[in-house]
């Protein structure tokens, strides 16, 4: 057994514990870093995407836990993600009418909301409340089974951490994120309809006539499908920060502070390639 | 059922050495951790590493439990080399190893009454009521019966490595490991953990692997004690043999925890 001839003193130790600190990177290494890190946490994702499709497709299928975050994502959602539809659907109501009449268009005015909502704002916003909300909340939640070894419990009781806590999440962001985006679009519609109808004064049958005039399935389903992308993506981000949490609570703290903000840029970036995709145009 | 026969296929193993580590090795990076590792861990006994914090204990713990892969080395468990099992033998192998972790890590999204019962509804196929008799039969032999549908949350920390080992029995655990159990629980709490670990090898029949820093405590419990200092194992042997020769870095930590000479005293003697 290795006693006498080892020596028992750590190399790192007598550097002062600090090995390689002269020979740290310099300022072009460290700026070549940070250009390249957005890069890098692709990479990390693209990783946990092809493992949350691998776990998602072997058994067991775990029903109890897609509900239960089904519930957490969808159910636990409604009220805000209809609070804001409400008023995003009002403010555009009165803008539009107040703006299209300096060029008599006020009643192009529910063509417009409901176009914009479909195809955009409903699945942007939608994405983004469930972001701040649920994401949140999960990072959270598993950054401190992380930072409390509970992952790694998991891990010896044999259960894949991955198809345990993320595959559920991330199908459930698939299927509510669009059915929120419905949610948000119908009380959007009807916050737009009631402000430009009753307090701007358009005719109702022109508000509705013109929406349902330009409004059609191909913009529904294009909605639609940039809901359920951003679904799997902000539940994906998020579940990957919390995942590779560190640092005790506040690293929890830093790690769902992260989620927030990637979800956001990866939301915004994500609409423009999926809208350049589905028009043909623009990539 | 199955589980039962399962247990009876597996041939007696007569080989005091439970678990044979040899050569061990593991590098985060450029920072090596572990440099090889020679342990032989008794079967049934308690046996203890002990080592200052950041010596490399926890990591050789994850490479045990298989959290992690070694480099380099051989772990060997009932003389199965654990990097060359595949399929049943590995899964088998796998949940004969229960962990405590050092901070409990009970699943604080479950019930205690869950928590134990997890392992039986993820890897067993028993039924609603035998997991209940199984989980209830558990805790009540671990005087925790009464906290069954409280929250770990709701726990005192002693408690709290109560459910952690009996969810690291419920499936025919053989092998126990424990991470730093006594770490941050007052003397009286420290004590009781220390009656829980010999308990539970006495009433489970299992191998107590126990990591700790806690002197006092480890002469109360150790059958074997082996010393890691930096990666490498400095000595190893029982705790009065280890008292008896101590010298270099082992000796000044047998100093500097305070471990009271009477008690050294009362060990050389027996
Ligand atoms: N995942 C990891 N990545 C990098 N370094 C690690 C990792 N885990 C442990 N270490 C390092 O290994 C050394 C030993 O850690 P550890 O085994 O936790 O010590 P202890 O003996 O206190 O349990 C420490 O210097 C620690 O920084
Ligand atoms: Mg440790």
């Amino acid at each position: 057994m290795a006693d006498a001839t080892a020596a028992p003193v750590d190399p790192d130790r007598e550097q002062g514990g600090k090995k390689e600190e002269p020979k740290g990177p310099g300022f072009l290494e460290r700026g070549l870093e940070t250009l390249l890190s957005p890069f890098a946490e692709l990479g990390v994702l693209a990783r946990m995407l092809f493992d949350t499709l691998f776990w998602a497709v072997r058994p067991p299928y775990r029903f109890r836990l897609l509900i239960e975050a089904a519930e957490f994502i969808g159910v636990g959602s409604i009220f805000i993600v209809g609070l804001t539809g409400f008023f995003t659907g009002a403010v555009l109501g009165l803008q539009l009418v107040d703006g299209f009449r300096q060029f008599g268009a006020q009643s192009q005015t529910g063509a417009v909301v409901a176009m914009a909502m479909a195809r955009e704002i409903g699945p942007v916003f939608s994405a983004l409340m469930v972001s701040s909300r649920a994401g949140s909340a999960m990072t959270t939640e598993i950054g401190s089974m992380r930072v409390s070894d509970q992952i790694n419990a998991l891990m010896t009781m044999a259960v894949n951490p991955i198809q345990y806590l993320i595959v559920p999440r991330v199908l459930a962001g698939i299927v509510m994120v669009p059915i929120l985006t419905m949610l948000f679009n119908i009380i959007g519609m009807f916050g737009a309809y009631l402000l430009s109808v009753y307090v701007m004064g358009i005719d109702p049958g022109v508000f509705v006539g013109r929406a349902q005039w330009i409004v059609d399935v191909p913009d529904v389903v294009q909605g639609l499908i940039k809901a359920s992308i951003f679904g799997a993506t902000i539940c994906l981000i998020a579940c990957r920060q919390g995942f590779y949490a560190s640092g005790g609570a506040a690293g929890v703290g830093r790690a769902t502070n992260r989620a927030v903000v990637h979800s956001a840029v990866a939301i915004l970036a994500l609409d423009y390639v999926v809208t350049a995709v589905v028009l043909g145009q623009g990539l | 059922m199955s589980r039962k026969k399962q247990s009876e296929e597996r041939e007696p193993n007569d080989d005091p050495v439970h678990i044979r580590i040899r050569n061990l090795h593991k590098s985060y990076g450029n920072h090596h951790v572990l440099k090889g590792i020679d342990i032989d861990v008794l079967r049934g006994k308690t046996n203890v590493v002990i080592g200052p914090s950041g010596s490399g204990k926890s990591v050789l713990m994850r490479q045990i439990i298989r959290l992690e892969k070694p480099d380099e080395g051989e772990i060997l468990v009932d003389g199965r080399d654990y990097a060359q099992l595949r399929g049943m033998e590995l899964e088998r192998t796998r949940r004969s190893m229960g962990m405590v972790f050092q901070a409990s890590a009970l699943f604080d999204s479950m019930t205690v009454f869950d928590n134990v019962a997890f392992p039986l509804r993820e890897h067993s196929t028993l039924s609603k009521k035998e997991i209940r008799d199984r989980v209830m039969d558990r805790l009540q032999s671990l005087g925790i019966g009464h906290a069954a549908t409280k929250w770990p949350a709701e726990l005192s920390g002693g408690m709290q490595r109560r459910v952690a080992v009996a969810r690291a029995t419920v499936l025919e655990t053989e092998i126990l490991i424990y991470d730093e159990p006594t770490t941050g629980l007052d003397p009286m709490t420290v004590k009781t953990v220390d009656e829980l670990i010999a308990e539970t090898e006495e009433k489970f029949g299992v191998t107590s692997l126990v990591i700790s820093h806690d002197m006092a405590s480890v002469f109360r419990i150790a059958d074997r004690l082996t010393f890691l200092h930096f990666g490498t194992v400095i000595a190893s042997g029982s705790p009065a043999e280890l008292l008896e020769n101590a010298t270099g870095p082992f000796m000044e930590y047998v100093e500097a925890a305070g471990v009271r000479e009477d008690l050294i005293a009362s060990r050389r003697g027996s």
